[in-house]
């Protein structure tokens, strides 16, 4: 998953501390994988390089986990493009997926519009296999088939986000 | 040409259907709610969506067998609902085809009587019928069961006649509701490949309604519907 993104995404809510950017993504996609202390400096420390945030404010002492950090408007259009742009529809995209769903939920926009991209992208990709499966032989043909059965149940997840986002959006803002 | 016949549609491309606003309610349970969808010549478009969301009452509309509460459905270039109900069950006859999940053979007739039937309506002679019959029973791999009633037949093979008899008149358009649907996943494969194959080479479109990603990717595009609208 683009930790990156996911911390922008997070800072549009308000200025942070690293430590709190790190708790906050532990809480909503770090269930599996927690971010390390150090994955989270560095990370903020190319998007401060990258302008796509800024130092809000720094307490007194030394170190990067005296800073607050706040998103730039550079950042917020990165997000913006981020949660518009369709993943390459791949095997097991679902921990992608869900921080888009839940992070354009979290900053107020179209999550649905996300999984519509998504579905879109994801049945060209089907429609490509189905073609070169019917022009290829047997060991073609499995191998689309394989893709195109996680093609299918990615769909299926997304359907079923699709139906769950009133519920989603409730929980991932209270 | 009168005015309340479709004008020619042979390129294609062009519009053949284009169904704009529809709103349609069973009771006070409303199907569809502000749907819209555009069917080119020659094209097969998939209509998605999850159970319950409108689909299949979007096809029925479209071809011209429910009336929409409000909203239009054109075909080539006249409004579907402008025609008397004579003229529009015979343009059901001679311009469309349908394929349905199940249930759509005569269990009384075989195979090939089945495929002759639309034939034989419009008022072919018995031979000629029959022959063109056998021809398109050819194409679509099932000659072996013409003499056949459907319930002698496997599933698949029904469906292959059912896609038979739908093309059999020459339509312009296949209306094709959930055609898998009680078919295994090979069987499912062949009848949808059979059927596409088949439709383009007769240059017939296809709307086919489905809830299955893997057969929707058999269509040149897709549409969404859900709460009975489109996206």
């Amino acid at each position: 998953m683009a930790t990156g993104h996911a911390l922008l995404g997070l800072l549009e809510g308000g200025p942070r501390h690293g430590y709190e950017l790190k708790r906050a993504y532990d809480e909503r996609f770090g269930h599996d994988r927690p971010l390390h202390y150090g994955q989270v400096y560095s990370t903020l420390a190319r998007l401060l390089r990258d302008g796509l945030v800024e130092v809000d404010g720094v307490e007194p002492g030394g170190g990067p986990e005296r800073k607050r950090y706040a998103i730039t408007a550079a950042g917020v259009i990165d997000v913006d493009q981020w949660l518009a742009r369709p993943e390459n529809p791949e095997l097991y995209l679902h921990s992608t997926l869900y921080a888009k769903v839940v992070l354009a939920l979290l900053t107020g926009r179209s999550a649905a519009a996300v999984l519509d991209a998504q579905r879109a992208a994801h049945m060209e990709s089907m429609r490509q296999l189905t073609r070169r499966k019917q022009g290829g032989d047997l060991a073609d043909q499995l191998i689309c088939d394989h893709a195109l059965f996680h093609l299918e149940a990615d769909l299926r997840w997304l359907e079923l986000t699709t139906a769950r986002l009133a519920e989603l959006g409730g929980q991932v803002r209270s | 040409m009168t005015a309340t016949e479709p004008s020619t549609v042979d390129s294609v491309g062009d519009e053949l259907i284009v169904a704009d606003g529809l709103h349609r309610s069973f009771g006070a349970t409303p199907a569809l709610a502000g749907a819209s969808i555009t069917l080119r010549a020659g094209e097969v478009l998939a209509v998605m969506g999850p159970s319950g969301s409108g689909k299949s009452t979007l096809l029925h509309c479209m071809a011209g067998i429910l009336r929409p509460d409000a909203g239009s459905v054109v075909y080539g270039g006249v409004p579907l609902h402008s025609l008397s109900d004579g003229r529009r069950s015979q343009l059901r006859r001679t311009d469309f085809g349908f394929v349905f999940q199940f249930g759509q053979l005569v269990p009384e007739l075989t195979a090939l009587q089945n495929v002759a039937l639309p034939l034989r309506l419009a008022g072919e002679k018995r031979r000629g019928a029959e022959a063109r019959a056998r021809g398109w029973l050819d194409r679509l791999e099932v000659a072996d069961v013409a003499g056949k009633r459907p319930g002698d037949m496997s599933g698949g093979e029904g469906q292959r006649v059912a896609v038979a008899r739908a093309l059999v008149g020459g339509p312009r358009v296949i209306f094709a509701d959930e055609p898998t649907g009680s078919l295994d996943s090979l069987n499912g494969e062949r009848v949808m490949q059979l059927l596409v194959a088949t439709a383009k080479q007769a240059r017939a479109a296809v709307v086919l309604v489905t809830h299955e990603p893997r057969v929707a990717a058999y269509a040149d595009r897709e549409v969404i519907v859900r709460d009975g609208r489109t996206r």
